[in-house]
Formats: C-alpha cells, structure tokens, sequence
C-alpha cells in the first residue's frame, strides 16, 4: 500500500496506550465508564465486546481523542492525552484511524476523495495519493465505485469505504467500531483479514464488536469486555498482557 | 492572504462552493452597492466643500451702501481703482447692476428694483492672500478714505453655512460606509456560523481525521472571500453606473454649487478599492468566526 510513501516505521515504545483510573461521565449524569485503567501494546490485536450502551462506543471516543475523560489518567504514545494542548491533538489523531459506527463519510465527496480524506489533510501531494488510493479501492473490492458518492452507494459499500479511510494512513492504533456490522461474512473475513495484514505490520488494532463469533477469527487477539461502563478482563490479557508480537518473534 | 486562492483544488471540495447558489454573494452586491453610492457621495461632498473653501478663502466683496446712485456709482468707481492698484488684489471686478438684482430677486421680486429700493454695488475681489482679518482690515483702511460706506467681507462668510452643511452630509455619508461596514460584517458572521452548521457533520470528520482548525478555516474563509469579491463587484458594476448617471444629470443641470460636485481620480480609485476591502472584511470576519467557532469543539 504505502500511502504515505515513506514505509511503515516499527512502534517503538512499551506502550502505546495507557488507561488509569479512567472515568467518562456525560453532563450531570452518572459515569458512562468508571475507572477503567488497562494497557495496549503496539501489534497487538483487542477484541471490544459489551452489550449495547455498556460504554463500547464511549471507550473508542476516548482512545480517538473525540473526548476527553471526566477523571483518570491516559497516555498515547507516551504521552498524557488528557491535558495535552488542543493544537496538538491534530498530529496525534493523524495516527489513528477510525472506522465510525455510522461510517461518517463526507455526503458530497467520492468514495475516491472520501478514502484520500486523511492523506490529503497530511499534506500529501496529489500525484502521490492516486496509487495507494486506487490500490486500497481495489483491496476493499470498490475500483470500479471510485466515483460514486456515499448516497449510491450500499450500507456495506459505504462500509469498506470508511474502512479503507482509516487504513490509508497507516495508523500506528486502528480503532473500528462495529466494522463488519452491515457486510456479509464473506465481507467480513475480508475485513478482519486487512486488519491482520495492518496489525503484522504493527498497527494496533482495536475492534468493537458484537459478533463473538469474530473473536475466534483472529487467532491470538486480545478481549476486552465493557459491562455497563466496568471494564472486565476475561482472559487476564490487560493486567498480565502477553509480550508485544515484535518481542515473540 | 495570496495562499488563501491557491488551496488545492480536492481541498476546495471539502466545503461545497456554490456560486451564487446562496444568499451571502447578494447580501454582499447589496452592502457594496449601498457603500459605494454612500461613499461617492461623501468623496463628492468632501471635494465640493474643498474645492469651494478653497475658491473661497481668497474672495472678499466690498458693498459700497450708498443711497444715491450717483454718489453710489462715484464711489464704485474710485474704491474699485483703489483696489486694482494694492498688491494684494489679484483681480477686481464691479457687478454690473444686472447682475446684482438678479441675484436678490428670489427675494424681493423683479419689478423696477432699481427705482424704489437703494440697491447697494458690488466689488468682487480676488485677493493674493487668504482673506483673513489683518488682510481685511488692510482692504478697509485703503478703501475708508474713499468711501465712508464701503464694507469689506470675506465671501466664506456668505457661504460658511453651506459648507458646514456640505460637511453635514459628508460625515453622514461616511457615518453610513462605516454603518454598511459592521453590517457586512454582521451577515458574514451569521453566513459563517450558518455555513459551519450545515458543514458540521464535515467538519467534525476532518478534525477527527486530524484536520487542524487553520485548515478548516482556510476552506471557509476562502469561500466567504469569494463570495464576497463576486458580490462586490456586482455591487461595484451597479453602484458606478448610478453614479454615472447621477453624473451626468448634474453635469445638465450646469450651474452653481452642484457643478462642483465630481468625483476625482483618487476618489474612484478609492470606489475601486470598495469589494476588495468588503472582501477583507468578510474575511477576516468569517476567519474570527470560524475560529472561535471550532476552539469550541475539541
């Protein structure tokens, strides 16, 4: 792929996100998540399952810096998110990427220009982009929809579009919320495929999901469970989180 | 600002950009139009006060108030020659007695004026100097011997009210390009802020997507620039065609005060400049708003 041109550069650090004591609470009401404090690792993979308004979707807003926590401490690579200036969380969400659980593709751009979104407001030059951005329209099965807008396009299509926007840029931590929700199966273990390929490449990759059934797809992925806004740990993953993959191999 | 015209063309696209399509390029040719007549007017009216202050800071006119006419027109005589021989009298000239009762006619009517009310002569002076009261006085000294009744005033004096209404109405005018200024103003904040929430769902995406608010900002102060500079020109092309029909309707009329009001070159040159300071306003208006707008979001 090598959007940006520049290959991909291996994670250096222990780790990549830190949770402690972390609370989120929305106006005046009771805390949506409560003292969540868990470690991510670069390449590793996490399952985020939990029933509906358990706090799933919360959780992701705070890892992809569209909220800050009501209490607790986080670091992202390396560094407190929390009381981290407002001009500066630009470049760290250049490093993320974000499949939305409602795709938030831009209505009046192509699913071409939707895709090029992260790569354009990078700075990457034009004659740049074309390649990678047609190779990933490809890789999500959509080359001959490059034109088409969101509108005419299906809820799986728009789908693999959002998911090639937050792959394009080769984030060092994906975050996916509910990223096979409305593909087919078959769609779906391509989906979870190409996040693999991202997460041998050191990408770490967090999925919400209801399907259990995925869990089983990816095989060494860790699981996290929110149950009404705790977070539970039911393979012990995030208190004894097994060594990054770089450090196995 | 030039950066402003030149963001890549896939960018521009973020924000859809409608020509005309919505009301703020029309608000705009409203605003510059209104400015650009207002403005003429206060150039017109600031050069018509000048041009005749400066006519006249250097005029006198000696009435010579004698009730016989033929000691009245003695005296014309002698103080008028007395006048052409002082340095510092560039020109003298006597109003014929036509003259001067056609200029009090309006007042007391036309029927053989002459024969039943005294009317005083008049000498028009054009002075070297300023006509200021040592200047003045000097004239009264020179000409007192030769008649007793002759009075010396500076023309200004006459038309000082005139002027400080000419200035009046130029302030006024340029109250109104000042008033047109904050109302331009006004309409782009709300165009932004209406503007920023039909893009919102846009926005938040690019923010999230690592989009810094000087990028989002460049999109909407780019397309508010354009607007406005489509708009002030149409405001420009329809205010300079008033004025030049006004223009020529004065130049009919051909006479008096209203023959001095014009434009100069530098005044349509500031006329020209009208859409490209409206343009800056609304820029830099739609820039404050958008920012202030987004330091909001996180």
């Amino acid at each position: 792929m090598g959007a940006l041109g520049n290959g991909f550069e291996k994670i250096s650090m222990d780790e990549i996100v830190q949770f402690e004591n972390v609370g989120l609470r929305y106006g005046t009401g009771a805390e949506t998540l409560a003292d969540l404090s868990f470690t991510l690792f670069p390449g590793s993979f996490y399952f985020l399952t939990g029933a509906s308004g358990a706090g799933k979707t919360s959780l992701l807003k705070l890892l992809y810096l569209s909220q800050r926590p009501s209490r607790g401490v986080i670091r992202l690579f390396g560094e407190d998110a929390v009381t981290m200036p407002r001009e500066r969380l630009p470049g760290f969400r250049r490093r993320i990427g974000v499949v939305f659980q409602d795709f938030r593709l831009v209505p009046h751009l192509s699913a071409f220009d939707n895709i090029a979104l992260p790569l354009r407001v990078a700075g990457v030059k034009e004659k740049d982009l074309e390649v990678p951005v047609a190779e990933m329209l490809d890789w999500v099965g959509l080359g001959d929809r490059s034109d088409a807008r969101p509108a005419t396009l299906s809820g799986g299509e728009q789908q693999r579009v959002a998911i090639a926007r937050a792959v394009i840029g080769r984030p060092e931590i994906l975050v996916a919320d509910e990223p096979t929700g409305n593909v087919d199966p078959e769609m779906a273990i391509r989906l979870l495929q190409l996040f693999e390929a991202l997460n041998t490449l050191g990408t770490t990759i967090v999925v919400a999901t209801h399907d259990i059934h995925l869990l089983s797809k990816v095989p060494g992925a860790q699981m996290m469970k929110l149950e009404k806004g705790v977070l539970s740990d039911p393979t012990g993953s995030l208190l004894h989180p097994p060594l990054p993959k770089d450090q196995l191999r | 600002m030039l950066d402003l015209f030149v963001i890549p063309s896939a960018d521009r696209r973020l924000i859809p950009e409608g020509r005309l399509s919505g009301p703020m390029p029309w608000v705009i040719a409203i605003m510059i139009f209104l400015t650009v007549l207002a403005a003429a007017a206060g150039l017109a009216l600031a050069q018509a006060a000048g041009d005749v202050s400066d006519e006249l800071a250097s005029r006198a006119t000696v009435q010579i108030v004698e009730a016989n006419p033929d000691s009245r027109k003695r005296q014309t005589e002698d103080v008028a020659a007395r006048l052409r021989g002082l340095d510092s009298v560039q020109e003298v000239r006597v109003l014929p007695q036509q003259e001067v009762e056609e200029l009090i006619e309006p007042w007391i009517g036309s029927q053989e004026l002459s024969n039943d009310i005294p009317i005083p002569s008049l000498i028009d002076l054009k002075l070297t100097r300023p006509a200021t009261g040592p200047e003045l006085q000097s004239l009264r000294s020179a000409i007192s011997p030769l008649s007793t009744s002759a009075r010396v005033e500076p023309s200004s004096s006459y038309i000082a009210p005139v002027i400080t209404l000419i200035r009046s109405l130029q302030w006024t005018a340029f109250g109104l390009v000042a008033l047109l200024a904050i109302a331009t103003a006004a309409a782009v904040i709300i165009s932004a802020r209406s503007a920023l929430n039909t893009h919102r769902e846009t926005i938040d995406v690019i923010h999230l997507l690592g989009g810094t608010d000087r990028q989002i900002t460049r999109l909407f102060q780019r397309r508010i620039a354009l607007d406005a500079l489509l708009g002030g020109v149409l405001g420009l092309i329809a205010g300079t065609g008033i004025i030049w029909l006004i223009s020529s309707q004065i130049s009919a009329i051909g006479s008096g005060l209203v023959q001095t009001l014009g434009l100069s070159w530098y005044s349509w040159l500031i006329i020209a400049t009208i859409p490209i300071l409206g343009m800056l306003i609304a820029m830099m208006t739609a820039r404050s708003t958008v920012m202030r707008a987004l330091k909001k979001i996180l």
